[in-house]
């Protein structure tokens, strides 16, 4: 056992601290800790410097333009990414798509959308759930017919993120409805263009803008649009939902988060003594901290025994469950820091003022982001499916 | 020992509960979210003849109410139908600060409905400490900042804590003023709640103020202002905690996944449970914080800080399961609980936060 960086890991940390301090942009880096809305200008711009590095896609085979990292060089790059507060890269073509096109998609599928997903050509979102399949994705209904060289689709789906800038979407769509749920599923790539869409914003309560409803009326889509098998789709999900689990922890966000809420903490005044020095806040602090570090070191070895050929199978829903604990937990914190202060509404959608609103600590819009981040145990399998798979491998049932 | 409403209380419950169900809903809600000022004055009006606002006060205060027992009963009310507006900080709040020290003639304009008010009294560093005043006052010429000063754009006249002598953390030597809306150095830069309504940072430089009571001797009357609105705070949680409860144990039974309500689910029963349970635990708190405001000082403050401390806890519980539980639909603006769970949530942030009053607690129980 070792639990010190080895040389070459070291390295490569320094290798990834010159790259921040040299390509991200202070304006950048303060949008995000400040949890300002990122354009989609500012979202590409960081994806196109990450592919210029040849940094974007960690997990992708080097075939396809992959870095290949280590568990370990992912957990680093992960961290000094948060904690210099880089954008998050977007998943939904890199992390979510690109793996199952690798597996399941035809050569001539991987030639064409693989470069589009790393040149930033092609905006990825996920159209899976809809209104009355959630938890229960297998009962989705949006339908896609079979018509000579076409699939005509129509139904709906919802909770897309960032559907308002993508310019493709991948959905399950029902092909046979006869058959057990999961037996009539497929896996298509759709044009957000093509007429009979229509993306309509929902805006979350904080007042951002993240997520939409996306409806489709008669949309034609080319069967060469298909991947894999007709009606295998739910396999292809399945695959999609287990295999990319990199950074589900999400021990970057908490680690920049508490750096955070003790900064923040360390100014506040309470009774005439900085806030950290209350005890009761103090404990609050102290216990998150502690969650943190046990948990940075069981993403190690959990990402680390999966990259030697281990499953990451029950371990990433243990993973996912206590890291969104520990995340929100630490939200929770950084909201109770600044006392008074967390009652402001900031937010980018609020009109007609030009003053900057108080933010003594310069800490951001912390409650907005305390409320916006309850989505983190809801979306990616809840928490609840999480146990329920937990409990399922270890005791059967 | 009896648990009942007296009559007249049950009646005001009643017709409170009645009115606010039909005058208010999600749409005159979101009006008074996206006005100037954050106030429905037809609302305010309407309550105002009810006797809502009298409610508040006692009767050598012009009033026909006044106890800890008349004040829980509107705030949970306002709270269970979720209404946005100022009764907390403009009429009771300010009111009663105004009341105690004699000027009634003020609160019979607000008791009738036609007078807006707004307490400037925390400071940006201040956090809860309610002793903790910089803003200065040299003859009755202030200079200082005040935060998050809730209602100061919709108030007619603004009442202001400043020091006339002392420290920054000494009780003794606070004084309270009126100042004037339109007076010279007076600086309001008005912002929206996240919880709804409006509040400001109140700049003073060389204002002219107009003494309020006695010099000096400001404390004591903000210390049971704070008292009455900590109580009605907790009220009108316990009442949007109700209703966060109701709205999620019907969804639970209604929404379907897997081919069942949800509310099959044992992890989510056992969840729904515990809420409620967590609910007559907080009504027990809020009821003993109401009922005890009329005895001896040691006693009231018992149970006041207790009761913060317990709906902190019970609160977060309350929005953070009822989000969970519902899964996406709680997390849009448009649907209510979304509302309510961020009323819960920032009531955290008012008049002392759970950990303020749980070592308010412990210091004067360890004894
Ligand atoms: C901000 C945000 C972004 C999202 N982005 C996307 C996206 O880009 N693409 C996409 O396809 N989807 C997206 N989603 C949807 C997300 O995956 C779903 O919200 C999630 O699957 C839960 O479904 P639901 O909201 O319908 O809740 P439901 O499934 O109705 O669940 C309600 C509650 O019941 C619980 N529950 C359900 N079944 C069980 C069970 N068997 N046992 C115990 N408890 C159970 C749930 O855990 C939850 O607490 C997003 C959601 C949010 C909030």
């Amino acid at each position: 056992m070792d639990l010190n960086y080895s040389k070459d890991d070291l390295a490569f940390r320094d290798e990834v601290r010159a790259f921040l301090a040299e390509k991200l942009t202070k304006e950048l880096s303060e949008k995000v800790r400040l949890g300002g809305d990122l354009t989609k200008n500012d979202m590409e711009g960081w994806h196109a410097i990450l592919n210029a590095q040849g940094w974007l896609a960690p997990n992708w085979p080097k075939e396809h333009g992959g870095a290949e990292w280590n568990a370990v060089q992912r957990h680093i790059f992960d961290d000094e990414c948060a904690s210099s507060h880089a954008p998050r890269v977007v998943p939904f073509g890199l992390s979510m798509l690109a793996p199952v096109l690798q597996k399941f998609g035809n050569q001539l599928q991987k030639d064409h959308w693989l470069p589009r997903i790393l040149s930033g050509e092609d905006w990825w979102c996920q159209g899976y759930s809809e209104p009355g399949a959630g938890s229960d994705l297998a009962s989705l209904k949006t339908k896609a017919v079979r018509e000579g060289d076409d699939y005509i689709v129509n139904g709906q789906k919802t909770w897309t993120t960032f559907g308002q800038h993508a310019n493709m979407i991948f959905c399950l769509v029902r092909t046979d409805s006869k058959v057990k749920q999961q037996a009539g599923i497929s896996f298509l790539l759709i044009d957000m263009n093509t007429p009979g869409i229509e993306v309509r914003p929902i805006i979350l309560l904080d007042g951002s803008a993240e997520v939409n409803e996306v409806w489709f009326t008669d949309v034609k889509v080319p069967v060469k649009n298909l991947v894999g098998k007709e009606n295998d789709g739910w396999t292809y999900a399945k695959y999609l939902l287990t295999h990319e689990r990199t950074n589900i922890a999400g021990v970057g966000f908490s680690t920049a988060g508490l750096a955070a809420v003790k900064r923040i903490a360390k100014a506040e005044m309470s009774g005439g003594k900085p806030l950290i020095q209350n005890p009761l806040f103090a404990a609050r602090v102290a216990q998150v901290e502690i969650d943190l570090m046990a948990m940075n070191t069981t993403n190690l070895r959990i990402v680390s025994q999966a990259a030697a050929g281990g499953a990451p199978g029950v371990e990433a829903s243990m993973l996912k469950v206590k890291g969104t604990i520990i995340r929100q937990e630490i939200n929770d914190l950084a909201r109770r820091a600044v006392g008074p202060y967390a009652m402001p509404f900031v937010s980018e959608a609020v009109e007609g003022s030009n003053e900057p609103l108080p933010d003594p600590h310069d800490a951001g819009p912390v409650a907005a982001q305390y409320f916006n981040n309850r989505k983190i145990s809801i979306f990616g399998g809840s928490n609840e499916i999480q146990r329920g798979i937990i409990a399922k491998v270890k005791m059967g049932g | 020992m009896n648990f009942d409403l007296t009559d007249e209380h049950q009646m005001l419950q009643d017709s409170l509960r009645r009115f606010l169900k039909y005058s208010c809903n999600s749409k005159t809600r979101n009006e008074a979210l996206s006005s100037e000022t954050g106030v429905t004055s037809d609302l305010w009006h309407a309550m105002a003849e009810m006797g809502v606002i009298g409610a508040f006060f006692t009767e050598e205060q012009g009033g026909f109410g006044g106890t800890g027992a008349d004040i829980a009963l509107v705030f949970e009310e306002l709270g269970r139908a979720n209404v946005v507006s100022p009764f907390l900080d403009s009429a009771l709040l300010s009111g009663r600060v105004l009341a105690a020290a004699g000027e009634l003639d003020r609160v019979a304009d607000l008791i009738g409905g036609d007078l807006q008010l707004a307490l400037a009294h925390g400071e940006p560093t201040s956090r809860y400490d309610l002793n903790y005043v910089r803003t200065a006052s040299v003859n009755g010429i202030l200079n200082g900042r005040k935060a998050v000063v809730v209602n100061a754009l919709a108030s007619d006249i603004l009442i202001v804590s400043a020091r006339t002598s002392g420290k920054v953390y000494d009780e003794a030597g606070i004084s309270l003023y009126f100042v004037e809306k339109d007076a010279a150095g007076l600086n309001i830069q008005d912002y929206a709640l996240i919880a709804g309504g409006h509040a400001a940072e109140v700049t003073l430089d060389n204002v002219q103020g107009s003494l309020i009571g006695e010099e000096g001797k400001g404390f004591a009357l903000l210390k049971e202002a704070y008292a009455i609105a900590t109580v009605a705070q907790c009220a009108e949680t316990l009442g949007e905690m109700t209703a966060a409860t109701e709205l999620t144990q019907e969804y639970l039974v209604t929404r379907q996944q897997f081919g069942r309500p949800i509310a099959t689910f044992q992890a989510l029963a056992h969840r729904m449970s515990d809420m409620l349970i967590e609910m007559e635990q907080a009504r027990s708190a809020v009821i003993r914080a109401a009922g005890y405001f009329e005895s001896d000082e040691r006693t009231r403050d018992i149970n006041i800080h207790a009761a913060k401390n317990l709906m902190g806890r019970a609160g977060r519980l309350i929005a953070e399961e009822s989000i969970q539980m519902h899964g996406g639909i709680a997390m849009t603006q448009e649907y209510e609980l979304a509302h309510i769970a961020k009323r819960i949530t920032m009531a955290d942030h008012r008049f002392g936060d759970t950990d303020y009053h749980l070592e308010k607690f412990m210091a004067l129980t360890q004894s």
